[in-house]
């Protein structure tokens, strides 16, 4: 599956850091050491199943804390919902993240391959030049950025919420990364074929390191969907917001009840968890690739 | 067409690479560069938006250096450091080093460590901040009164405070640090452990001079990589004292609440940007620390 080409003595294939440990003997030590990982494990998705819980509540209920509602209502969303901001914050978000991630997508990956697989004049240059805005931390650019948005008309706009992010260093450095491993052979053949150089980009390169693009999107996304500073600051009116934006301020309205800012928690976090139950092997190698690679 | 044409392979190499850098090598001069030039050039300035920019030279930096609220900023921001990246990366060593003798449901077991990781730290921090509210409301208190302990002031507390607002950080990125330190794991040579095994070499002995020597990456890796996310926690801080952002009294303001609220709050751009330089100066001497520390060997 991986074409990750490293020394393997060193460093693990991704599907090695994955597969299942080996079996060992049921004993004492052993079942201990499986209910206390559970116990661990339960704790930890507590707060996600109580906000959940919290959201399926009547208000009478709310501050029992029994885990299961005695009598699960969906009223709590029907109101957040029915409200309309928190649809709108929604589209918002999903446009704002799915655009975001296509332009990742596409530029990284291109960037990265260029930098991989051609050989001319200023490309050390260019690398390192992309490699040192990781350094950047984005809080340093984020007033240039809202000067030079308020200057071009940009504040209040999805251009404004998204263009700093429409590409990124660890995306490039992930994807140049990865494309190492397409055999030079490959592109060879394809120019010999008469392939311009866009088209074995696009159609010999870019499906051999799926998987890799597969994790870039996901994380690309990810960011962009839980994403607060910049939207918190380059937005300042209620229907451009994105869902934390609104959720922050939703919850700091002076007599907003406790299950609905679970209702609009809820609504800002399922969409994720839902991606990540679907994904979750490809999720999770991601992350080990990312963490190999990066 | 023709032009291109009578090019050799090396040179059309060399227009097809620059056409396909155009448009990224003019994004990062324009949204990366030239910015992090402007955030340098204001902090030297005087500036509230609204007025005139006037050169102040360092006078921005030498507000900084006596303002007290700096200062106690700080302490808060290295506070978040310190106690924060030894918690996760125990904590997340301690999980993956058991998750990775574990075979029955480890799937199911990584998953639940994991997911955290998915939720969106503003939704998360207002879920903790509710678990935190005094009796009837918050989870917690209500679970140390039904055992007859006495409550707990998390939030409004100043000393309490900040490892309040800080669980939620450590507990949402646990999960990718299991992940990483099980690949790390994986990837020490079963063979040392056989070779240990046929000495006869306790499990304390093998865990110091065969595991933990070896996952020297790795754990350069996680230290570095969650440093930098505590220097710059915002999100949970933001949302848990929002009707005092950084409070009580400061005592959980980290450095990019303060930049926040210098800059969009009292639109003094100046002062802000020179607290950003100061933010970047201590990312830049944080991570260089580490690396250096951490892969040097002694």
């Amino acid at each position: 599956m991986s074409a990750v080409d490293m020394p393997a003595s060193q460093r693990p294939t991704t599907e090695a850091a994955l597969a299942k440990p080996p079996r060992r003997p049921a004993n004492m030590g052993q079942i201990i050491r499986w209910l206390l990982l559970f116990l661990g494990g339960i704790a930890m998705v507590m707060p996600i199943v109580y906000m959940i819980s919290t959201s399926l509540k009547w208000p009478h209920e709310v501050y029992n804390i029994n885990l299961i509602p005695e009598e699960p209502t969906i009223e709590n969303y029907t109101y957040v919902l029915e409200d309309g901001r928190f649809y709108w914050w929604f589209v918002n978000s999903i446009i704002i993240a799915t655009v975001t991630t296509i332009s990742n997508v596409l530029f990284d990956s291109l960037v990265g391959y260029t930098l991989c697989k051609f050989k001319f004049p200023g490309r050390q240059i260019v690398f390192i030049a992309i490699l040192s805005t990781l350094m950047i931390p984005t809080e340093m650019l984020v007033i240039p950025w809202y000067l030079m948005s308020q200057s071009l008309g940009w504040l209040d706009s999805y251009w404004g919420i998204m263009f700093p992010g429409l590409m990124t260093a660890f995306g490039t450095f992930l994807m140049k990364q990865f494309f190492e491993s397409v055999p030079d052979d490959f592109i060879e053949a394809a120019r010999i074929d008469g392939l311009n150089e866009l088209q074995i980009w696009w159609t010999v390169a870019m499906p051999l390191v799926k998987p890799a693009l597969a994790a870039l999107a996901i994380f690309v996304f990810l960011g962009n969907w839980t994403a607060f500073l910049w939207p918190l600051i380059v937005t300042n009116s209620v229907e451009m917001y994105t869902v934390p934006v609104g959720l922050s301020g939703f919850g700091d309205e002076a007599d907003v009840a406790w299950e609905l800012i679970m209702t609009g928690a809820a609504i800002s976090t399922i969409p994720t968890l839902i991606v990540f139950l679907v994904f979750q092997r490809f999720i999770i190698r991601g992350v080990v690739m990312a963490g190999l690679k990066g | 067409m023709t032009m291109y044409r009578n090019l050799s392979i090396r040179q059309k190499q060399i227009v097809w690479a620059w056409g396909f850098l155009a448009i990224p090598v003019l994004f990062y001069v324009v949204i990366r560069f030239y910015p992090t030039g402007t955030a340098f050039l204001i902090s030297f300035q005087d500036w509230n938006l609204l007025g005139s920019r006037t050169w102040v030279g360092i006078e921005n930096y030498q507000k900084l250096w006596h303002d007290a609220v700096f200062w106690k900023v700080f302490r808060n921001t290295f506070a978040y450091l310190l106690i924060g990246t030894p918690i996760s990366l125990i904590l997340s060593f301690i999980i993956a080093y058991h998750l990775d003798r574990v075979r029955f449901a480890h799937g199911f077991l990584r998953m639940l460590y994991f997911l955290p990781f998915m939720t969106s730290a503003v939704a998360m921090a207002w879920v903790w901040r509710w678990f935190y509210q005094d009796v009837p409301i918050g989870l917690f208190n209500n679970i140390l009164a039904g055992f007859g302990i006495p409550q707990i002031n998390f939030l409004g507390s100043i000393t309490n405070a900040l490892p309040s607002v800080l669980a939620p950080a450590v507990w949402a990125g646990l999960g990718f640090q299991v992940i990483i330190f099980m690949a790390g794991l994986r990837s020490i040579p079963v063979s040392y452990y056989e070779a240990a095994k046929i000495d006869g070499v306790g499990w304390w002995t093998v865990l110091t001079q065969i595991t933990l020597p070896l996952l020297r990456p790795t754990i350069v890796f996680i230290v570095v990589f969650s440093s930098i996310g505590f220097l710059r926690i915002f999100d949970h801080v933001f949302n848990m004292t929002t009707n005092n952002p950084g409070g009580p009294l400061n005592s959980t303001k980290p450095l990019v609440l303060m930049i926040y609220d210098t800059a969009f709050n009292s639109f003094d751009m100046g002062y802000a940007s020179a607290q950003t330089v100061v933010l970047f100066l201590i990312l830049l001497v944080v991570s260089l620390l580490q690396l250096w520390i951490l892969r040097s060997d002694r």
